[in-house]
């Protein structure tokens, strides 16, 4: 997904001389091809991660349309105080890139873990909050994200991740995309979670009961008018995400059906509130957090049948 | 008060008002202020430094707002930055060749107010809504801010980061503006400061310029008591930049270190002002009360009288 996002940039600075890369001197390699077109362009800010937002909001300030990115937890909590002020409050276009997220280095630790990073980003006034499914998702919100002029925040995950759109989506910033129709429940997903929500949708649809199939990859703005609909349509509703199951995306749909005082079952799957150490592999790590396709079926045999 | 705002309008446009290197200045306030040379500017600007402190002073005891000695001890560099050296238009506040400010220690909003009305941006009158509900001039600088005001500020240590991004972005899109930051000694202990000095150092950054209020006191003790301030110019020095020592209230100083600061081609500049805080105000100097306590009506008279402005 990685791979995506520095060819998706690369298209986007050759068109664009505004658009400026800052990143904190990951991604050996990555960028090579964007610095030999604008070398200018492609900033190292150096292992400062708090200093890079501060300096893309100037950049902003001063007419450019910059991308910071490093490894999530690093560009998301670790310079939080920077994103709130700098960038959300000044309401400047910046956009904030966090790669390996939620559990995609599950084996580094803790340390490289981010579990938090939609609540916190979420919780900021101004932010657009993304998490696209896949590398398709994020080749076709690349050229949105540029020309958007709020402050966004895009939610990816490491390398070699499933795609799982053949073709390239046509997709819509604040509208959920509906990969595939139902009429019982819907499973809504956000982010590289997508293809453990896919699986289940295929295995709910084996049990004979009719799923929709959802990318969420637009977290804020929220999609309501999906939203308001799917609680007419379906008799309940599934939330995935890698991400802790208090404060994200689940969190999120929660809020607008109490906000709404509309009534629906919501079964929400995601991290639990531990932290995950000792794992090898975001496999393992997965497995920890409950977020298989047989832990996710296990839980909601009771409630179906 | 009104006719003591008055007062000073009259007076200030009278002043002669210093330029530098044949920019020329003109003042606002509605007024017809004509096109003023510079002169001997130094003692012109001391008179206007004693006026910008006495209504920082009504303003703090007006509105009930602190931080009338971090705001003090910065008159002087305030007042040599927007009548000498910036490339501003007060009628044109956005235009775009214009060298940038940034007070990054924000508590000090009052200062920066105060000089822009002054300076000619807006009214000296609207400067009594200072922390009102629904003024734009916030008890720390917001996005509603008026033209002038160039960042938002008041988490500390943020602007050296931002104003190194716009640095660097007027060199990538070759550009000739010029950015001041002005820090307090305790918000040098905030770790950003460093990661942006670096940075601004490595990429060669000869358009920002850093001033570090040196007033020897940060919100509840001596700086140098907290965290190992000295030597503040080796220190920067070794993050490689120009550094330049000076007597924060010597206006002659100030303008010969902002000067040389033009001069430097291969570095961003640090000046190290010494300043004491609450300066100018005899019961106020070096008083760290002074961070947080507001004036009674009966100390702005003396202070008034203290600086021959009764």
């Amino acid at each position: 997904m990685r791979n995506a996002f520095a060819k998706c940039l690369l298209a986007l600075a050759k068109k664009d001389d505004d658009i400026t890369l800052f990143y904190a001197d990951i991604g050996n390699r990555l960028f090579n091809p964007l610095k030999e077109v604008a070398p200018e362009r492609t900033i190292n800010a150096g292992i400062a991660e708090a200093n890079m937002a501060s300096m893309a909001a100037g950049a902003a300030k001063m007419g450019l349309t910059p991308f910071i990115y490093t490894i999530t937890p690093f560009t998301t909590a670790r310079n939080y105080e920077q994103i709130k002020i700098d960038i959300a409050y000044e309401n400047l276009p910046v956009n904030i890139v966090g790669t390996g997220s939620g559990l995609s280095y599950a084996n580094l630790g803790p340390t490289h873990h981010s579990f938090e990073d939609i609540a916190l980003m979420r919780s900021l006034p101004n932010m657009v909050v993304l998490a696209p499914a896949d590398s398709q998702e994020l080749t076709a919100l690349m050229p949105l994200v540029a020309e958007d002029i709020r402050p966004c925040y895009v939610r990816i995950g490491k390398k070699n991740e499933p795609v799982v759109h053949q073709d390239l989506p046509a997709l819509v910033i604040g509208e959920a995309h509906v990969v595939q129709p139902g009429e019982k429940v819907a499973v809504l997903s956000t982010g590289t979670i997508f293809p453990v929500a896919k699986a289940l949708v295929e295995q709910l649809n084996l049990q004979g009961i009719n799923a929709e199939l959802v990318s969420f990859h637009t977290i804020k703005p929220l999609d309501e008018k999906y939203l308001y609909s799917a609680q007419k349509k379906f008799e309940r509703l599934i939330t995935i995400e890698e991400h802790n199951v208090s404060g994200g995306f689940g969190s999120a749909v929660l809020e607008f059906y109490n906000e709404h005082q509309l009534v629906i079952p919501i079964h929400r799957f995601g991290i639990p509130d531990h932290f995950i150490d000792q794992v090898g592999s975001q496999a393992d790590a997965r497995k920890i957090a409950g977020l298989t396709v047989e832990s996710i079926l296990g839980s909601l045999t009771k409630v179906l049948s | 008060m009104l006719i003591y705002n008055r007062f000073y309008i009259l007076i200030i446009n009278y002043y002669v008002i210093a330029t530098h290197e044949n920019r020329e200045v003109t003042l606002n306030e509605g007024q017809k202020a004509g096109k003023i040379m510079n002169s001997q500017s130094s003692v012109d600007l001391v008179e206007l430094c004693k006026k910008i402190r006495l209504t920082l002073c009504e303003v703090s005891q007006k509105t009930k707002t602190p931080h009338l000695g971090s705001c003090l001890s910065s008159v002087e560099l305030l007042t040599v930055l927007y009548w000498q050296e910036l490339n501003i238009d007060p009628l044109n506040p956005e235009k775009s060749d214009r060298d940038y400010f940034a007070l990054s220690k924000g508590h000090a909003a009052s200062l920066l107010y105060t000089t822009l009305a002054y300076r000619g941006y807006f009214s000296i009158k609207d400067i009594y809504e200072h922390g009102k509900t629904g003024s734009q001039f916030e008890e720390h600088p917001g996005v509603n801010s008026p033209a002038g005001v160039e960042v938002v500020s008041g988490s500390l240590a943020h602007a050296l980061g931002q104003f190194t991004g716009m640095a660097l972005s007027a060199k990538i899109k070759g550009l000739s503006n010029r950015f001041y930051v002005l820090m307090g000694d305790g918000e040098l202990n905030e770790g950003t400061i460093w990661e942006a000095a670096m940075f601004a150092a490595g990429q060669k950054l000869n358009n920002l310029v850093a001033i570090v209020d040196f007033n020897k006191w940060q919100g509840t003790g001596r700086s140098k008591d907290i965290m190992h301030m000295e030597p503040l110019e080796e220190k920067w020095t070794a993050f490689g930049w120009h550094s330049i020592r000076v007597d924060g209230h010597n206006i002659s100083q100030i303008t010969e270190a902002l000067q040389q600061a033009n001069k430097i081609t291969d570095k961003p500049v640090v000046i190290i002002a010494d300043t004491i805080k609450g300066a100018g105000v005899s019961f106020m100097e070096d008083d760290n009360n002074w961070h947080y306590r507001i004036p009674t009506t009966d100390e702005v008279i003396k202070i008034a009288q203290e600086l021959a402005l009764t």
